[in-house]
């Protein structure tokens, strides 16, 4: 609920700077998931860097998708696992609808993982974790018609419940300041 | 404005995500039948972002260097005693070298041997991981009019890096020889037996169909064969070694993992496609 519903009356008129402002904070989750995936290629020089990538935009649509649904809505989603099939070069489909799958779970847990604390969003993520690799697992050899290796899969799917707290928490924090719409 | 009901806004919220999922198998149709296309859309988007992976690719270069050197102190000591001791077999090897190639030259000029000609090359920075989970490549931030063309080879300092599969406006990715997909012809040093290198995604390629008779010996050195017409002849590979369960595999002279600056020679190879090209041209494509 905006801050201005809870107390009606008279609203200060809208600035163009407060206006951006709140532009800003909408756009913001999808912006930096979009930013950060972009930023996860760049050429850091480390062991298993690939798995990287993917497990920035899982994470990403997990946590927007549960705590600011309005703000990673499913084109938003679309587009990330786009992304994220151009850039990790899957085969192209297997981006958006992993991310749309993570969307839709994320969507269907929200009312009860809205009462959970950290560790068991975390829990919850990690199983979801494994259940998307395992899908992205199934749906590239599908499309290339051939069983390819599940270690990557696995070791991103690792990769990703190890992150989450790294990612969650700084994301935690924008979402509860800078980030807020009702904040603006 | 017509502001729709709240239901049926609700309504149309429902059905987004729906609608998605079949946007995205339809993607998956478009991804299957028209792969050039696909292929054009990655190395535009990685166009697109290259200025901002040029832009990082000396500070993360500056970083990787401090920590290197940060851990090479610890060892320093010993680093320093294994150092003397190449250095001086080093030493040997350099006289016999040098004799030799006096050798050979006086040799080649007996002959009148016709020299190859020297391949012209480029040099560009590694800026990206273009490899993604299921394979192992890296991005190059290449300046415009590159003049780069697919299957052109990409070398170290110290041996063979891969090939180019895909060439953009600024940038151009190259397949590693560890890429699952990779296969490079190469020639035993010591037997002169032809074998080809599969990689694997892992760091150590296999060494298969060598000749009969000819077992790789442990150690022993492999370049490229001009076989196919894919490679030039003699580009150092990597050497020999045997991994637990007795499989050959080589490994590389190449520093694959901490690449930086790679060069690119055009050999004026032509048998070369990419393991991407689809087996029958697209029409209108190309």
């Amino acid at each position: 609920m905006a801050q201005g519903d809870r107390f009606p009356g008279v609203r200060p008129h809208l600035t163009i700077g407060r206006r951006l402002d709140i532009a800003w904070r909408h756009a913001f989750p999808g912006t930096t998931s979009l930013l950060l995936m972009l930023l996860s290629v760049a050429h850091f020089g480390l062991w298993g860097q690939a798995a990287l990538l993917p497990t920035v935009a899982l994470t990403c649509v997990w946590f927007w998708s549960l705590f600011r649904p309005a703000a990673m809505a499913p084109p938003v989603t679309f587009l990330v696992g786009l992304l994220l099939d151009l850039l990790g070069f899957l085969p192209l489909g297997v981006g958006p609808l992993t991310m749309l799958a993570t969307h839709g779970v994320a969507q269907g847990l929200r009312r009860f993982l809205s009462r959970q604390g950290f560790a068991v969003v975390w829990l919850i993520f990690t199983s979801v974790a494994c259940g998307i690799a395992a899908m992205n697992w199934a749906l590239v050899s599908l499309l290339t018609l051939s069983l390819v290796p599940a270690g990557p899969v696995l070791f991103q799917a690792g990769l990703a419940a190890a992150m989450y707290p790294a990612v969650a928490i700084p994301l935690t924090l924008a979402h509860r300041s800078f980030a807020d719409p009702d904040l603006a | 404005m017509i502001r729709p009901s709240i239901q049926a806004r609700h309504a149309l919220a429902r059905l987004t995500l729906p609608v998605m999922v079949v946007t995205a198998f339809g993607l998956m149709l478009v991804g299957k039948v028209d792969t050039v296309l696909v292929e054009r859309a990655r190395i535009a988007v990685y166009d697109a972002s290259a200025p901002i992976y040029a832009a990082l690719a000396e500070p993360l270069g500056q970083m990787n260097r401090l920590v290197t050197e940060v851990v090479s102190l610890w060892g320093l000591r010993d680093e320093n005693a294994r150092l003397r001791d190449e250095n001086e077999h080093l030493r040997r090897w350099q006289s016999i070298a040098l004799t030799l190639d006096a050798e050979n030259r006086r040799l080649k000029t007996a002959l009148h041997w016709i020299p190859d000609p020297e391949a012209s090359y480029v040099t560009a920075r590694v800026v990206a991981d273009a490899g993604g989970v299921y394979a192992k490549a890296v991005l190059l931030s290449v300046g415009p009019n590159h003049g780069l063309r697919k299957g052109q080879i990409a070398l170290d300092e110290r041996g063979l890096v891969g090939r180019i599969t895909e060439v953009g406006r600024r940038t151009a990715r190259v397949l590693l020889i560890t890429d699952m997909n990779s296969r490079v012809p190469v020639i035993l040093e010591g037997t002169h037996a032809h074998a080809i290198l599969a990689g694997t995604n892992g760091p150590w390629p296999r060494l298969l169909y060598w000749s009969e008779g000819t077992v790789p010996k442990e150690g022993e050195r492999v370049v490229t064969s001009a076989e196919a017409d894919a490679f030039p002849a003699n580009l150092p590979v990597g050497t020999v070694r045997y991994n637990a369960n007795g499989v050959p595999e080589i490994e590389p002279d190449a520093l694959l993992r901490d690449l930086d600056i790679v060069r690119i020679f055009d050999y004026g190879l032509s048998g070369f496609a990419s393991p991407e090209t689809p087996a029958r041209p697209t029409q209108g494509h190309r």
